[in-house]
């Protein structure tokens, strides 16, 4: 066995990449529950990858015969019902590990100095998420994947001059038809996964460069040992690796759970309209996209006019890549910051998941009057931010990891 | 003459001259691809005219015929929802359809039509593209005391008259769209088709 590693080893770095992001990447020794999803959101990756496969051996990019052939798959391909909940469930497992990663380096500052180029390509990541989930709604050709692709494509409308010509040029005709379908299927299975397993690794690779940050924001690296290995670290295996298998476990109850007793997920994660074929002549009485997305739809809903409603959709998430410039606190742990941001902090998840609330509901006159106001939460977040971040009353930080 | 040393002057120019013709050669190849997501030939020539008989729609009512895949309705308007009209105008973006490109210039009058009784409409809000629900119902619970009938987008709320006239504070930003048509007799209309392109 060691005479075959070796013989890899002179001609490819197998036990050096090991060594350099497992055995011998030191990871701050105080990580939580919160350092859980990362690890999680890469599985869930595998899983969608590995389900996805399968489900095209089964389905048709025709706008003729997509929906009867998912039909196909849940009544008539062995176990066909099994791999498309999987792969559904999947995509609402990625969004709920992604929002809670995201969360985590929201409160332990994890995007800060040195950081920033995680951050960004984790950033790239939910973009290119938020893509492969929108493209792959359309693919059962339901009445919401119809409605809902109608309604997004139909943002690219909203910019002066060009957009009418890029909703052309998107759909590929002049209603979302075939060629819309089997143009989405294309990057649904091919580009929006390469681009994705690209920017994951990319992702790794920059935050092994400069190391984890954890709970309380303190750079591990200051303090060394004699060998030069942090007071305050231990290797990833088997100290992390092995932890990390007991929150997959926890994860799979879970998932399973969902997976076999709420596949649809009480209609928020596969809408009830979507078991209707699309029928391009009606919309149905009651539109809303899937859970994950509603936050940024009630954002949209709460603007009265089309270009900046469609402005300030996108503005809710492009805010967000700011952040590490935005935030101009030196301390990372919301540990040791100031009662303002952890307040601050606080209205915004409460506005991500009130707006999130009410884009699931029906317009009425509160239910604007909410959208506005928790919109409002929203962006004052940010402004908040970069305002107070100068100069916040901070508490000492320790030279070494509590607990 | 030297031979040792490197004249970097000269290697910047090759250097910067070659990324430049690649750059121009990948910015050529980009183009049939990204033309290739134009609609083909044969989505082009998908848009035919529909003729639509008209004879059993009666007042007050909607219908829809499909025409290049989108809905059209084709409503019947009594006299009293022709009167109504003019008592929305003061709430209107565009009371007037001076926007052009909403309707064809035989259709760019107060009540948006060739025949006063018959209004011919895209049902695609001009906001994200959803098709709006017809509601001739005057005065509802939930559109308020003055709606006096039009059509409501339950998507983004969206609300048009019986014209397809946009209200303000809206989202949707125009006038929802009047396709070509022409009468081809008292009953029948041809939609997608109007004299001009007889």
């Amino acid at each position: 066995m060691g005479k075959l590693i070796g013989w890899i080893d002179d001609r490819f770095p197998l036990t050096k990449m090991w060594n350099e992001h497992l055995a011998e990447y030191y990871a701050p020794k105080n990580f939580n529950f919160w350092y859980f999803f990362g690890s999680l959101a890469l599985m869930v990756l595998v899983i969608q990858i590995i389900s996805g496969i399968f489900l095209t051996m089964h389905y048709k990019p025709d706008a003729g015969m997509a929906f009867a052939s998912v039909e196909y798959i849940m009544r008539d391909v062995p176990y066909g019902w099994l791999i498309r909940y999987i792969h559904s469930t999947g995509a609402t497992a990625f969004f709920v590990v992604v929002y809670l990663h995201m969360l985590r380096g929201l409160m332990y500052g994890s995007y800060k100095q040195p950081r920033e180029l995680i951050w960004l390509f984790g950033m790239f990541i939910y973009l290119a998420l938020m893509a492969e989930a929108f493209m792959g709604y359309l693919l059962p050709w339901g009445q919401m994947s119809y409605w809902g692709a109608q309604v997004i494509i139909s943002l690219f409308s909203a910019i002066p001059v060009i957009g009418d010509d890029l909703t052309l040029w998107i759909r590929g005709d002049f209603v979302i038809g075939d060629a819309t379908l089997n143009r989405f299927f294309a990057l649904h299975v091919i580009a929006l996964p390469f681009v994705l397993v690209f920017l994951v690794i990319a992702h790794i690779i920059a935050l092994h460069e400069v190391g984890s940050n954890n709970p309380d924001g303190v750079e591990i690296k200051k303090m060394k040992d004699a060998k030069g290995i942090p007071l305050d670290g231990i290797p990833f295996h088997p100290y992390y690796s092995v932890k990390d298998i007991v929150g997959v476990v926890v994860f799979l109850f879970f998932f399973s759970v969902i997976l076999f007793y709420f596949p649809d997920g009480g209609g928020y994660m596969l809408e009830h309209a979507n078991f209707i074929a699309s029928d391009p002549l009606k919309t149905p009485e009651h539109i809303a996209p899937v859970w994950y997305f509603t936050p940024f739809y009630a954002i949209l809903r709460a603007v009265p006019d089309k270009l900046l409603g469609v402005g300030a959709m996108g503005a809710a998430i492009v805010l967000l890549f700011f952040m590490p410039w935005l935030d101009r606190c030196k301390v990372k742990s919301v540990r040791y910051r100031s009662g303002i941001y952890k307040a601050n902090l606080t209205v915004f998840c409460i506005s991500f998941v009130v707006l999130g609330w009410l884009a699931m509901q029906p317009v009425t006159e509160t239910i604007t009057f909410m959208s506005r106001l928790f919109s409002f939460f929203y962006f004052a977040f940010f402004a908040v931010l970069y305002i107070t971040s100068k100069n916040e009353s901070t508490k000492p930080v320790p030279d070494r990891v509590t607990s | 003459m030297s031979t040792n040393t490197v004249d970097a002057g000269r290697r910047r120019f090759l250097v910067t001259s070659t990324s430049v013709v690649a750059a121009v050669g990948a910015g050529f190849v980009a183009v049939p691809f990204l033309s290739s997501w134009m609609p083909s030939e044969r989505a082009k020539n998908a848009g035919a005219p529909v003729e639509v008989d008209i004879s059993k729609l009666e007042e007050g009512r909607l219908m829809i015929v499909e025409w290049q895949s989108k809905p059209v309705w084709i409503v019947k308007r009594t006299a009293k929802t022709l009167d109504d009209l003019k008592k929305n105008d003061s709430h209107l973006r565009d009371p007037a359809s001076e926007n052009t490109a909403q309707q064809p210039p035989y259709a760019q009058n107060h009540d948006r039509s060739i025949k006063p009784g018959i209004l011919v409409l895209v049902g695609i809000c001009t906001h994200l593209g959803c098709s709006p629900t017809f509601r001739p119902d005057i005065a509802p619970a939930d559109l308020g005391a003055d709606w006096l009938g039009g059509f409501f987008c339950p998507c983004h709320s969206s609300r048009f008259d019986l014209a397809g006239r946009v209200f303000q504070g809206v989202p949707a930003p125009t006038n929802l769209v009047v396709p070509p048509h022409k009468y081809l007799s008292d009953n029948v209309i041809r939609v997608g088709e109007d004299e001009g392109a007889a």
